[in-house]
């Protein structure tokens, strides 16, 4: 009888926070001050069935809290209250709290009461002294209290309408429900029922009328039926005496017949449910929430399309095969041709699946924005373009943080306060701009500012002061900009609750660079900032080049290349008889050589047989000397740590066609192990003597 | 390969009578010595490939191995345990097994060649023996007698774990 629940717990929890950043955004547009009634429909629709399934799911304390926030948009929607700033931020609080209770319960974790507690009371605050006659909040019941008499329990009318059970809705879910309020007494009238012969199975007939002893309020038990409400008569009238009670038991006894039996039967069936239910929750806790991904049906049926030309192509082939002579080679030429296609279209389709448009990121900038400004007093134009730029799901989530470090940079240093932009000529609002396309293989996002600028100036003399710099040095505008990137650098004079703690630039780099992207500034004084990332549309796939050292062969990322050289012996300097430098053109760049740090057997040590490949990470060049280079191609990311760890200087492994195994290069691991050997002896050595 | 088409024929055999409370062991040779792993933990069995050396790794790892379209650490168990170096043949195995720990991983183990299966009622296994510290033995589980042989049981999971094979 009873369905086990908690196998839509992750759904519930997956739409419950889509319709919480349906709120967030809906809220953000009410303040733009056209109280749009469909707006705050939709925002009042997402609350109404968050609230709905966590009563569902009986996490009660979400579903109360959403029933505040709830009443609160049904006055704004009915027109009884002003949209105000104020009652704005007091929903957008409260949607934070609620996301909050949430991943909380998801997760089965503690909730920060206290922030609950501040919140559900300003929500009470806001709702005043409406909240008395919030009694009769939904307008579908016809009693109402008619004296002060507090009733001692409900007497409950509820008969489903035919067509019931096809919408979903169970009454014995319902019956559960009220039981669990207080002491319940049910009796079904099923006058309704016809003869056996005309019964529709999927059709409701059943009526019941119930009484429920419990001091709960009128709205509690008008929740339960808040999801039938429209397929059902409902009426719920207070009872005031146990006289009354029995008496209208008689009553309703003679009126329908069977009544005892079925009475207990419903109520044998209540009992059990309920300690299967908290069951279940434990159950559910335990599993791990797998990531999911909500993929349009057209990106499904053309990978369909594609499997369908695939089989046919693998039939052709084996058809081919089966009765094989030379005759047919060129047919065995074209099938071959055709099934690369197949692969090569798959491949594409399948990486579209993880594709997700890029306002999933951008998304949750008119909200930071909006309270930043709230907190500095500048006031923003937010600007969103290129919203619906596809890309993978997992650079989507990694770059998220780094792009909130540079919309706070721009809206913390960047753009400035109301007089000051009035004093410099410009719109007092502040513009902010967020812009992604695709070029090539890579997606490209832009955030710009018409702000401040960066002020070479203050940061040349902040990185002297910071010993990143020396004083004597002469740097162009764009070497004074890449400056900002260096760890522990802010130029902020006091450090704000918005940035300035020095953490932030480094770290954005850092992470745009594990992702194979790269960071560019443009800035001039007075006018404005750019920041321009590219970044790889997927992590799974890559270019490129195949190298040898000795007898192994390993992958260097094409991206971090930026050119191989022969090597030319005057060029080479020695730095304390140890380390060798390379003159490249201005520059000199370190010389590593790949067989000393991977402490493989070299078959070539004279720098001029082999090799210089000039690469780039971290923001440092460094030259890797290699014996040969191979081909270029598209490799396929596989991860070591699966069933190995990690490896200093690696980022992976991916198979060649010939099946075999080769390890990727990873640049800043390589520069580390340069740096530091010790970080690989202390790692070997121990385990020999083992 | 006949030797592992014969294998698979003696553990169906095998797996017909098997007593109640019973455990199933596959064992191999390592030098003069035959050790024994928990037969469920064994997910296939395989001749020596050409494997893909880890830098910096230590020295009984030979390498990776793609096994499917997943790269398979391989460990050398001779070397492992200190035994003399000895050559890849053709008919050199490597046990892929399932390992436990924080993730499930699959490793390889690189041994001299297959023994048997065997039924081991838990009662029959005897404790590890107690070296003090001249011999390492705490990644042995027990010691069983078949017929004339001793066989050592393994705690894979400790002898192959990230921190012992990293």
């Amino acid at each position: 009888m009873s369905i086990d629940i908690s196998q839509f717990h992750d759904v519930f929890f997956e739409e419950s926070f889509e319709g919480l950043d349906a709120m967030e955004s809906g809220l953000l547009n009410l303040e733009d001050g056209a109280a749009d009634v469909e707006a705050i429909n939709t925002i009042f629709r997402a609350a109404h069935s968050i609230k709905g399934g966590a009563g569902t799911f009986g996490f009660m304390a979400v579903s109360e809290f959403t029933h505040k926030l709830e009443t609160l948009l049904d006055e704004m929607r009915n027109g009884q209250r002003e949209v105000t700033p104020e009652s704005t931020n007091v929903l957008l609080e409260a949607v934070d709290v609620l996301r909050e209770m949430l991943t909380a319960v998801q997760q089965d974790k503690d909730t920060d009461d206290a922030r609950i507690a501040l919140v559900c009371e300003q929500l009470v605050e806001m709702l005043g002294g409406e909240e008395s006659s919030d009694v009769a909040p939904e307008g579908d019941t016809v009693a109402t209290d008619s004296d002060g008499d507090q009733p001692i329990g409900w007497k409950i009318n509820f008969r489903p309408h035919l067509h019931m059970l096809q919408t979903g809705n169970d009454p014995v879910r319902l019956l559960r429900e009220l039981d669990s309020l207080g002491e319940l007494s049910v009796n079904l009238d099923e006058s309704q029922l016809p003869l056996f012969s005309d019964l529709e199975p999927e059709d409701s007939y059943l009526a019941w009328q119930m009484e429920l002893i419990s001091e709960v309020a009128k709205e509690e038990i008008v929740e339960i039926f808040e999801w039938v409400e429209d397929d059902c008569d409902l009426t719920i009238e207070a009872l005031f005496s146990i006289a009354e009670t029995t008496a209208e038991l008689s009553e309703e006894a003679e009126s329908a017949e069977p009544v005892e039996s079925n009475t207990v039967i419903a109520e044998t069936q209540l009992e059990t449910p309920v300690a299967e239910n908290t069951e279940t929750k434990q159950k559910s806790s335990v599993a791990p929430a797998a990531a999911s991904i909500r993929v349009g049906t057209d990106k499904i049926d053309s990978l369909i399309n594609m499997v369908g030309e695939l089989v046919i192509t693998q039939s052709m082939l084996s058809q081919v095969g089966d009765n094989f002579t030379e005759e047919m080679l060129p047919q065995l030429i074209d099938g071959l041709a055709q099934l690369e296609r197949n692969t090569r279209e798959m491949q594409e389709g399948v990486m579209r699946i993880r594709m997700l448009p890029i306002s999933f990121a951008f998304n949750r900038f008119p909200r930071l924005v909006h309270d930043l400004t709230d907190k500095s007093g500048k006031q923003v134009d937010l600007k969103l373009t290129g919203e619906q730029t596809e890309l993978d799901k997992t650079v989507m989530e990694k770059i998220g943080d780094p792009l909130v470090h540079l919309v706070r940079n721009s809206l913390d240093h960047g753009l400035e306060i109301p007089e000051v932009r009035l004093a410099a000529g410009k719109n007092e609002t502040g513009m902010l701009k967020l812009n992604a396309y695709h070029q090539g293989g890579n997606i490209v996002i832009e955030i710009e500012d018409d702000g401040a600028g960066l002020d070479e100036e203050k940061i040349f003399n902040k990185a002297v002061e910071k010993g990143l710099v020396n004083a004597a040095d002469n740097l162009s505008p764009e070497k004074i900009h890449e400056l900002i990137f260096m760890a522990g650098f802010s130029t902020a004079d006091v450090v704000s609750d918005i940035s300035g703690r020095g953490v932030g630039m480094d770290v954005v780099r850092k992470n745009i660079h594990s992702l194979g992207g790269s960071v560019e500034i443009a800035s001039e004084k007075g006018v404005g900032t750019k920041f321009t990332i590219r970044l790889p549309l997927t992590l799974a796939i890559m270019d490129g080049q195949t190298i040898r050292v000795a007898n192994e062969n390993y992958i260097l990322p094409l991206v971090s290349i930026i050119e191989s050289i022969e090597i030319n012996e005057i060029d080479i300097k020695q730095v304390s008889g140890k380390g060798e430098l390379y003159k490249l053109r201005d520059d000199y760049v370190p010389v590593i050589r790949l067989y000393e740090v991977f402490n493989i057997e070299p078959q070539i040590t004279d720098l001029e047989d082999g090799l210089l490949v000039v690469v780039e990470g971290d923001g440092q060049k460094v030259g890797l000397f290699i014996d040969d280079l191979l081909g270029q191609q598209q490799v396929v990311i596989k991860s070591l740590e699966t069933n190995y760890r990690k490896v200093v200087g690696l980022s992976g492994a991916t198979i060649l066609g010939d099946g075999t195994v080769a390890l990727i290069l990873d640049v800043p691991g390589l520069i580390s192990l340069y740096r530091e050997p010790s970080s690989k002896q202390g790692l070997v050595k121990p385990e020999r003597a083992a | 390969m006949s030797d592992e088409e014969l294998q698979v024929n003696d553990s169906l055999d095998v797996m017909g009578e098997i007593e109640d409370g019973a455990e199933q062991f596959l064992t191999f040779i390592l030098g003069d010595e035959e050790y024994g792993v928990e037969i469920l933990r064994v997910q296939e069995i395989k001749g020596w490939d050409t494997v893909t050396n880890i830098p910096n790794s230590p020295h009984y790892l030979c390498g990776v191995l793609n096994l499917r379209g997943t790269i398979v650490p391989v460990v050398d168990l001779r070397l492992r345990f200190e035994m003399a170096e000895c050559e890849y043949t053709p008919t050199t195995v490597i046990v892929v097994l399932n390992i436990e720990g924080a993730t499930q991983r699959t490793v390889g183990i690189v041994v001299d060649g297959m023994s048997d299966t065997h039924n081991v009622m838990p009662s029959d296994i005897k404790p590890s023996p107690d070296f003090g510290s001249t011999i390492k033995t705490d990644y042995i589980t027990g010691l069983v007698t078949i017929g004339d042989n001793m066989v050592m049981l393994l705690d894979i999971d400790r002898l192959l774990s990230v921190e012992a094979i990293g």
